[in-house]
């Protein structure tokens, strides 16, 4: 008889995500790591608005489902009254980095005890493919349908790199997931952010590079060549924020 | 008679004495001594504090240690209210029991900083989207301001609702002698979130709307039952009968004393909860009254709205109901006085 793969009992629920989607690889990873370190009976999440939402239905955690960008706030005073438990926002791009921009770079600016993961796919996916403040230039989406013009709509927003360079944070990465080779190592920095937060060493980020082939409007395969040939390109992979060795 | 206190140092010390254990706000005149006070004073009794980046995260602030069970507060006023809303309607969403302070200013937009009570409609109707109401308590002194911050956190508790104390810039600023209440011990209710899922969810693709608003109906009207407060006086043989909450409800007060000296047969309303809206107060009411007046701080007559349902709902004749919108500030008892004149006088035109 096959032995039976685990599965990580606190996201044990379907949580409906397209075919090719990278969401459920992240969370997965992320409920792996809090098993490995312990600290799946003892996490609450704050939830973003977007394709994040859909956590809300298979998580089998403490977590709220935040307003739209509000998951750095929401967060910041879970974690003040709760020091003890993990605090883990989790959203998206839009979510964090446009309604949200100053709920998350706030909580990284004050160096608040959490983590936040956010899951970066260059578009708004639940609405259906808007622009979003990580849209690459000349991307083709629903609001920039001649493809984004950055002299006008800004260039695409680099949070972990911001977080490392200019303010006094524990640590901050960026992965990606579309070998077992990165989704290893994103796992490891998923691992460092979460350890940082146990050890109180103050705000971890990871930003992980997800595709979105329904938005994009290609299949999960070619949504991983687009991924490993362009946006990698403008959003390099790393730590860039190493933890301090204390 | 206790010791000399400012209005918002007294609502911040009552709302710890009450067990609040975390504050997040912004700055914003005239209810900032509310955030400075809570500044130095939740270190010491072990609680949290964050100055916030704006209105918005800091009520979202509010809902992340809410949820954790810890009773929380927030104040603002004028545009800050406005930018709360958003947390408003998520907590009414949540069931959060939260205690938010409007220390109401005058004016539309960014406003002004005169004391004024033009947030009545937004506040008895619940501002953000959605179909709910937070429970909203006035008080007309600093020590009823004090006693209803011990009862708001009570309230929210057992209606896991929001409750606002919304009161005026002046009453802030003030200052008055105040018995502040005991210390109560800070409690976690065993709802919040432990991080051990001690208190399962439902899903969000799980919720039932329609067994959500009976539930909701079912909880307000329960509230509307058992929480009106009000005061009143000379109810019973009255003409005319004035309603007013807050400070203008404290000058009204005066006024309505000194009518009475006069020989005028008038009484007053003042109503403590203006949602729930004090109706049972109307009761009372000579059966044969000639008319209501209300006295507001704000300039379009709001709360005149609330005065002429009731009056439809009470009485089987059209009693008319008179606004005198005093725009801001707190109307002197000679002004108060001036617009009895004018009604009985037939120089005011009723509203309904």
């Amino acid at each position: 008889m096959a032995k039976s793969r685990k599965f990580p009992e606190s996201i044990d629920r379907p949580m409906g995500f397209c075919p090719g989607c990278g969401h459920g690889v992240v969370i997965r990873l992320i409920a792996e790591c809090l098993e490995e370190l312990g600290q799946d009976k003892n996490v609450i999440y704050g939830i973003g608005v977007g394709c994040s939402s859909l956590l809300g239905g298979g998580l089998e955690t403490d977590r709220r489902h935040c307003s739209h960008g509000r998951a750095g706030a929401v967060c910041t005073g879970m974690k003040r009254v709760n020091p003890d438990n993990i605090v883990i926002s989790y959203q998206g791009d839009g979510d964090a980095y446009s309604i949200g921009l100053a709920e998350t770079t706030a909580a990284a600016y004050r160096n608040e005890n959490f983590t936040t993961f956010i899951v970066n796919n260059v578009n708004y996916g639940m609405t259906g493919g808007q622009m979003s403040n990580t849209t690459l230039p000349g991307q083709v989406t629903t609001t920039s349908p001649r493809g984004r013009n950055c002299d006008v709509t800004g260039y695409p927003l680099k949070f972990p790199e911001l977080v490392a360079n200019q303010f006094n944070a524990a640590y901050a990465a960026r992965g990606c997931i579309t070998t077992p080779a990165q989704i290893n190592k994103t796992k490891k920095y998923i691992k460092n952010a979460l350890e940082a937060q146990m050890n109180k060493e103050g705000y971890s980020v990871v930003e992980i590079l997800s595709t979105c082939p329904t938005n994009w409007g290609m299949s999960a395969t070619e949504s991983k060549v687009k991924l490993e040939k362009d946006i990698i390109q403008y959003f390099p992979l790393g730590e860039f924020k190493m933890r301090e060795v204390k | 008679m206790g010791d000399m206190i400012k209005g918002n140092e007294a609502i911040a010390e009552a709302a710890i004495r009450a067990g609040a254990r975390f504050y997040a706000g912004y700055p914003i005149t005239p209810s900032t001594e509310i955030m400075e006070y809570v500044a130095y004073r939740m270190e010491q009794v072990g609680g949290a504090f964050v100055q916030a980046e704006s209105e918005i995260a800091g009520v979202n602030m509010v809902i992340g240690a809410a949820s954790c069970g810890v009773r929380s507060f927030t104040a603002s006023s004028g545009p800050g209210m406005s930018l709360k809303q958003e947390g408003m309607t998520t907590m009414a969403d949540e069931n959060l029991p939260v205690v938010v302070i409007n220390m109401v200013r005058y004016g539309n937009g960014i406003g002004t900083l005169l004391t004024a009570q033009c947030d009545y409609l937004r506040e008895t109707r619940g501002g953000g989207n959605g179909d709910y109401r937070c429970i909203v308590l006035c008080p007309d002194s600093i020590q009823e301001a004090v006693d209803l911050v011990t009862l708001a956190f009570d309230l929210a508790e057992k209606y896991r609702m929001v409750c606002l104390i919304m009161s005026e810039g002046a009453l802030g600023q003030m200052m008055e002698p105040c018995e502040l209440p005991p210390m109560q011990e800070a409690k976690k209710y065993s709802w919040g979130f432990d991080g051990k899922y001690t208190n399962k969810l439902i899903g969000i693709f799980d919720r039932d709307s329609m067994k959500e608003a009976e539930e909701l109906n079912d909880r307000y009207n329960r509230v509307k039952e058992n929480e009106q407060r009000w005061e009143d006086n000379y109810l019973e043989d009255a003409d005319y009968v004035f309603v007013s909450f807050g400070l203008p409800g404290r000058s009204t007060i005066g006024a309505v004393e000194q009518l009475r000296k006069e020989g005028h047969k008038v009484g007053f309303i003042r109503p403590i909860t203006v949602w729930p809206f004090p109706e049972k107060a109307f009761e009372k009411i000579n059966p044969n009254v000639k008319g209501f007046i209300t006295i507001e701080a704000n300039a379009t007559g709001q709360m005149v709205d609330d005065v002429a349902l009731t009056a439809k709902k009470k009485f089987e004749r059209n009693v008319p109901v008179f606004c005198n919108p005093h725009v801001y500030g707190v109307p002197a008892m000679k002004t108060i006085k001036e617009d009895y004149y004018k009604v009985t006088a037939g120089e005011m035109k009723e509203v309904y």
